[in-house]
């Protein structure tokens, strides 16, 4: 980063110079010319530079998570691509690898600030060679580094942004995932319904269990639902307004809702911020809730062991 | 178009087919207040199950049925709240207070039944 700095101060008195002007002027042509003899010297010096850059890197303790030999192998493949692209001035290819390596790297814990470090690291070395070959003319360094700036800056544009797609990405399909594990709406007898609750509510969560708990209850004809809190770490007044208003939509639909599984913290929480939960049925655990229910139910429990006993006696 | 009002054994059905507009719910709140008293009704079931869409005017008017039934002797139902009309009616702070509600209307008949049988029983007793 502090390479870059210097190299863009390093420029701006050059812009004094008549041929800069001349050379602003005169756009394509002489960048393209430039950008063919960067390449080829880029990949004359393909070895060199390739290993100078995988010093730095282990220099720099990045990518540890992976071996010696495979983090060269990754790394002639991105500077191929590198050079490829300032050859062809099109990103797509190295779109699509970036986001294969991000693909293959990410769930092995290679963290974003590491690959934007090794492409700044190319980039850094790169410059460095340039500034090596043309320190005797000073304007043909300029222009070199005119045309070869953009470029490499679109570069890791290009791979900093494919990592970070990929990385949402993962995110994105993992919290999908949650969210459909873990709101079960399970009927456990006819007409009763359980939805036990894990985790953190929030209110798009809320209203999603919500959603699917009144859904439940037409599709299942449900006339008592236990909602079991267990797993829920915490309670604070929004999600105890999230949990009334559940009750009531069920209420308005016909069906009974009983929370259990009210931890003494969440209690205490609950009378502290004074929710008012008077509305609600409560019971202490999710087997105090399903018996309650079946109760309302009109069903009666008994166990065939106590009943073959009297028959015996 | 007037809401029909089907009379079945000790209970009123009224069976709204369409959404409706303040006018027809208030005459339909009239309607099942003159007939509760004139066939010395038990029961009101109130079927919402086609309204997509349930407003502040719309609660209050099914309120007023419940209590104006109550008045004249008959408990009122409401049945078929659709999930997501309940879902918004909480979000807006829309509550049918102590009315009763019921999934559809085979679940309300039961329920009819079930509240008349205790009130009868009670009745017994005395």
């Amino acid at each position: 980063m502090n390479g870059k700095k210097k190299e863009v101060r390093r420029r701006i008195p050059g812009e004094e110079f008549p041929a800069a002007g001349q050379n602003a002027l005169a756009v394509e042509e002489p960048t393209a010319e430039l950008l063919t003899e960067l390449v080829a010297h880029l990949r004359e010096n393909r070895t060199q530079l390739r290993e100078e850059w995988a010093r730095r890197i282990t220099e720099s303790q990045f990518l540890t998570a992976m071996t010696k030999e495979e983090v060269f192998k990754e790394a002639t493949a991105v500077y191929d691509n590198y050079v490829a692209v300032l050859e062809t001035g099109s990103v797509e290819a190295l779109q699509a690898y970036a986001l294969d390596l991000s693909e293959r790297i990410i769930p092995r814990g290679v963290e974003t600030r590491e690959v934007l470090g090794i492409v700044l690291l190319l980039r850094d070395v790169l410059a460095r060679s340039l500034f090596k070959k043309y320190q005797g003319d000073f304007a043909l360094l300029n222009r070199v580094l005119d045309a070869y700036e953009p470029a490499a800056n679109r570069i890791a544009n290009t791979v900093a942004v494919s990592f970070v797609r990929e990385r949402e990405r993962i995110i994105r399909q993992q919290q999908e995932a949650i969210r459909e594990l873990s709101t079960p709406v399970l009927q456990v007898r006819e007409r009763l319904l359980i939805l036990p609750i894990i985790g953190v509510i929030d209110p798009q969560r809320a209203r999603q269990v919500t959603e699917q708990l009144l859904r439940g209850i037409r599709a299942n004809r449900a006339r008592v639902v236990v909602i079991d809190i267990t797993g829920v770490p915490a309670v604070d007044a929004t999600v105890a307004n999230h949990l009334v208003q559940t009750v009531d939509a069920s209420r308005l639909m016909g069906a009974t809702v009983i929370v259990t599984g009210l931890s003494s913290e969440i209690a205490q929480t609950l009378v502290t911020i004074g929710v008012d939960l008077t509305k609600m049925k409560t019971v202490g655990d999710l087997q105090g809730g399903i018996e309650e229910a079946e109760r309302l139910l009109g069903y009666k429990i008994c166990s065939s062991a106590d009943q073959g006993f009297a028959k015996m006696a | 178009m007037r809401v029909p009002i089907l009379k079945q054994g000790k209970y009123l059905i009224a069976s709204i087919q369409s959404a409706l507009s303040d006018y027809e719910l208030l005459q339909l709140r009239d309607d099942l207040a003159a007939q509760v008293g004139k066939y010395r009704t038990r029961g009101v079931i109130v079927d919402v199950t086609v309204l997509d869409v349930m407003d502040s005017f719309a609660v209050r008017t099914l309120r007023a049925i419940a209590q104006i039934a109550r008045m004249r002797g008959a408990e009122t139902i409401i049945v078929g709240i659709q999930p997501e009309v309940a879902f918004a009616m909480v979000q807006l702070g829309l509550t049918l207070g102590q009315v009763e509600t019921a999934l559809d209307l085979e679940e309300g008949l039961a329920l009819l039944d079930d509240r008349t049988r205790q009130d009868g029983n009670r009745d017994a007793e005395r």
